[in-house]
């Protein structure tokens, strides 16, 4: 592999600047978990000062990659980025053997990638989830003999809806349903939406609630078929050569599907799909079309906000509170948006979280492979939530996932929905009246 | 090594790291020399930090107190080796006193969070070095750190009472205490603040705070001459008037900032005045209209004013994006802290452009014009050999013509060891004597902090071993 762009590391001056905006460090205090101290060892490891050695890996490794370090730095230096590129190169002190890291380097191979696998996963999960296999398995101890990540793996794991949206949508199209728009915010253009991979195996239900939020704003919705996981997990894991295919097919299925929007649902992915044209920078053909795709993507609550947002005439009544999903902030850059549409839902009461940016220590499958740090960011988000909320809203997948098992593990015993299904049951509440 | 095992009993394995990244991780700050410690050890408290300098003592081992490692003159970056002792787990505010507007903190507290701590009582702690998000207490005392508000609030020393010490063999003192009158022996306080960790390691400090300003206002303007806004300075000052913040920013620190944000400011001028005037809301109004008739008067062009909170802090963009904007530039900056009386800035900053023409290298020229604090930095890069070689002499020249125009080698940022080699200029062999003398006292083995502050003398101080980049 090609060391790392020396300007990207020079760029930082050890400032310092950023170390206070790091969930790590916040939890350790040690240089060595900061930014600047990750893209200085970095740096020492790529001038030959440092020895790879178990010590670099945890740096590298053990950075959540919530880029909250980037909209601290005055000069612009991506810890993120310097931190993806060098796991790669240092994964070959991942101590962790057996079953986990096995299960996850195939999944990242040959599930994720791949739709139609995933939802015979799901659908055998499902199975498992409701043919009480799961009950006899849980009390036969048959977990016991998997890693700690898998058990906690098994047990977060939300009920799998029957259908991915993927499949619903698609038969919807065959029967020429899904052409309900008026003259209204999206005046007919039409809106791709990303599925997601994970996403769409187990919140269906949030792909489906951002479909029938888009046609009320007058959106022509497609779900092009050939989109694909965004590839975000496998970049976050160093497995760069892996991204850029999976970002060349989704890049390929969305143009020549022709949307207006690549409209997205998942901080995560999305921020993984407007970085392409940085993933492909270079290449002689997807260098422009990552450049022409990232500019069509576009968070689902931006979206609203920008193109003239119809509350619901149905109410929320509850009291919620807003957990910043870290890649929409940070790399979406998607802050007040979500804020600002839950603030015109009839009676619902938005309580101000404090810190609401800082990482819930999900990203992406870090709480799978670091429990411990995972866990005591888990604990303190729980411990910010204000007095008194019923629903956590967000705006991404794992940070659902990991909210879920934070109340249940630690309380308060609070609901956890995304934005959009806020906002769909408000609607459909409208509807009823 | 047996010195790690001993360090390891005092504060506990957990917090003794000698691995090969941490070293490289506590071998900076925010200059760009680097050395690596032998050993990071991160006391819980005062009586750690002590039993870690009884260890030190005995082995002459050397002692480098480090905060957040954002300081501007090396001051925490270990030149000799030894031990880098972390404060920042010591990061308690004890009390926040309301009655006798005190505080009682720990080394390792936040600036900032500190500031916020006392804004939620109501009050108002105005040091604020602009690293104070990171920056740490204990860091701002042993640098004697300042900040834009130092004309009208002055420095941290200014809001010190007291302080408790480890000095260098493990014995502790209490200096000062919880009253403003104090004039009981020597003022030993005063002493600690800005010592830069050469005399003792600080591990209480009684700070003191006051009510805060009850509104703030802010004017932005632009002279085609430097030394209209110089007089301009000096005539809002005549009249009575002192402003909490009176930045300067040169026609280069414009034109970056400008380059980077596209923020609509003139190029074809020499200088950017921005002032900021606090207290009884009923006075500020009169006081704003009265510096926006003097810009105009003076001959300034374009007075911006703002109304609301929000107006300001877009006055305030251009300042605060210099850091970022000379980033971008090059990838070294070496930010300098020359200060000269108030009324010397235009000669001084003429002296900064005949520098940088004449070294062929660029600067750009801001500060904060009320105290006559500017901060030449320059923009080079730390692997263009010849480049820096041409800076050290730049450093030098300038810190020489600050020096003749009255001024000293370090407003807010320390001597450290960068500018140690410049220390018998401004103070002369008696004066360094005197504060040798100090040293000697507090510190004969030498342990706390070697080579900061003062220039290396003819015998070569004992190295232990380290790798030096």
């Amino acid at each position: 592999m090609d060391p790392l762009p020396e300007e990207l590391y020079l760029r930082c001056v050890h400032c310092g600047m950023c170390v206070r905006n790091c969930p790590t460090f916040q939890e350790t205090g040690l240089e060595m978990d900061s930014p600047r101290g990750r893209v200085q060892l970095l740096r020492g490891l790529s001038r030959g000062e440092l020895a790879a050695t178990p010590g670099l890996f945890r740096t590298a490794w053990d950075c959540l990659d919530c880029r909250a370090c980037e909209a601290a730095c005055p000069s612009g230096v991506r810890p993120g980025l310097l931190v993806e590129e060098a796991r790669d190169r240092l994964k070959r002190f991942e101590k962790r053997r057996g079953v986990g890291i096995f299960l996850q380097e195939l999944a990242m191979r040959f599930l994720f990638p791949y739709p139609g696998r995933l939802e015979l996963a799901g659908r055998l999960l499902r199975f498992y989830q409701r043919s009480g296999l799961r009950t006899a398995v849980r009390r036969l101890g048959v977990l016991r003999l998997f890693p700690p990540a898998v058990r906690e793996m098994e047990r977060i794991l939300p009920e799998i809806p029957a259908r991915t949206a993927r499949a619903i949508l698609a038969d919807a199209k065959a029967n020429g349903e899904g052409e309900k728009h008026g003259k209204r915010a999206g005046d007919g253009r039409t809106a791709g939406l990303f599925l997601g991979c994970v996403t769409d195996v187990f919140f269906a239900g949030i792909n489906l609630a951002t479909t029938r939020i888009l046609e009320r704003h007058g959106f022509r919705v497609a779900a092009p078929a050939g989109q694909c996981c965004c590839g975000a997990l496998h970049l976050h894991n160093g497995s760069r050569e892996q991204a850029k295919q999976l970002a060349r097919r989704n890049i390929d299925a969305f143009l020549a599907a022709g949307v207006d929007h690549v409209v997205t649902n998942a901080g995560g992915c999305g921020a993984a799909l407007l970085e392409y044209p940085e993933l492909l920078a270079g290449h002689p053909v997807y260098a422009d079309r990552a450049r022409e795709f990232s500019r069509k993507v576009i968070d689902i609550a931006q979206l609203l906000d920008q193109t003239g947002f119809l509350p619901p005439r149905g109410s929320f009544p509850r009291r919620v509170t807003y957990q910043a999903s870290c890649h929409l902030k940070n790399v979406m850059g998607v802050a007040d948006a979500p804020k600002r549409l839950l603030r015109q839902v009839p009676e619902l009461t938005l309580l101000a979280m404090p810190d609401e940016a800082r990482c819930c220590g999900s990203a992406g499958i870090y709480n799978l492979t670091h429990p411990e740090m995972a866990e005591a960011l888990l604990r303190r988000k729980m411990a910010d939530l204000p007095p008194g909320t019923e629903v956590v809203a967000t705006g991404n997948p794992g940070c659902l996932v990991q909210l879920m098992h934070g109340a249940e593990k630690y309380g308060p015993p609070v609901q956890v929905k995304h934005v959009v299904e806020i906002l769909d049951e408000a609607y459909a509440a409208g509807e009823r009246k | 090594m047996a010195l790690i095992q001993k360090l390891a009993a005092v504060v506990g394995q957990q917090n003794v790291f000698s691995a090969p990244e941490a070293r490289y991780a506590y071998s900076y700050d925010a200059t760009f020399r680097r050395r690596q410690p032998d050993v990071v050890v991160r006391p819980a408290n005062m009586e750690e930090v002590a039993g870690v300098l009884r260890l030190a003592w005995e082995t002459q081992t050397p002692v480098v107190p480090r905060g957040a490692g954002t300081g501007l003159s090396g001051g925490s970056v270990p030149v000799q080796g030894g031990i880098v002792l972390d404060l920042t787990r010591m990061n308690r505010i004890l009390e926040i006193n309301t009655a006798d507007l005190l505080a009682v903190v720990e080394p390792g507290v936040v600036t900032d969070d500190f500031a916020r701590a006392v804004a939620e009582k109501g009050f108002f702690f105005p040091p604020d070095p602009s690293s104070s998000k990171s920056s740490t207490i204990g860091g701002n005392l042993a640098e004697n750190a300042g900040g834009s508000r130092a004309f009208k609030y002055g420095v941290i020393r200014d809001y010190t009472l007291g302080l408790e010490v480890v000095l260098a063999d493990g014995r502790v003192i209490r200096t000062g205490g919880r009253t403003i009158k104090n004039v009981s022996g020597y003022d030993l306080t005063r002493l600690f603040v800005g010592s830069e960790g050469t005399l003792g390691v600080i591990t209480q400090a009684i700070l003191r705070f006051i009510p805060p300003p009850e509104a703030t206002r802010t004017l932005l303007t632009f002279f085609p001459r430097l030394d209209d806004a110089a007089r301009t300075v000096s005539a809002i000052i005549a009249r009575g008037i002192t402003p909490a913040a009176l930045e300067f920013m040169d026609d280069q620190s414009i034109r970056v900032v400008e380059e980077y944000l596209h923020l609509g400011l003139p190029l074809d001028v020499e200088a950017l005045l921005l002032v900021e005037v606090d207290g009884p809301a009923a006075v500020l109004a009169q006081q704003i209209a009265e510096i926006a008739a003097l810009c105009r008067e003076m001959g300034s062009r374009e007075v911006q004013v703002a109304s609301t909170a929000k107006e300001a802090e877009n006055l305030w963009r251009a300042r605060k994006a210099i850091s970022p904007a000379v980033a971008r530039i090059k990838p070294t900056k070496i930010s300098e802290d020359a200060t000269v009386p108030r009324s010397r800035i235009p000669e001084m900053v003429r002296h900064l452009k005949e520098i940088a023409a004449k070294y062929d290298l660029q600067i750009v020229i801001f500060g904060h014009a009320g105290d006559g604090n500017l901060h030449p930095n320059i923009m080079c890069d730390e692997q263009d050999v010849g480049e820096m070689r041409r800076v050290e002499q730049a450093v030098a020249e300038i810190f020489q013509a600050a020096l003749e125009l009255g001024g000293t080698l370090s407003g807010e940022h320390g001597i450290g060891f960068l500018k140690a080699p410049f220390m018998p200029w401004e103070h002369g062999e008696n004066g360094l004597w005197a504060m040798r003398s100090i040293k000697q006292a507090l510190d004969p083995r030498g342990i706390l902090n070697p080579g900061k502050i003062f220039p290396p003398t003819q015998q070569v101080n004992n190295k232990v071993p380290g790798t030096d980049y």
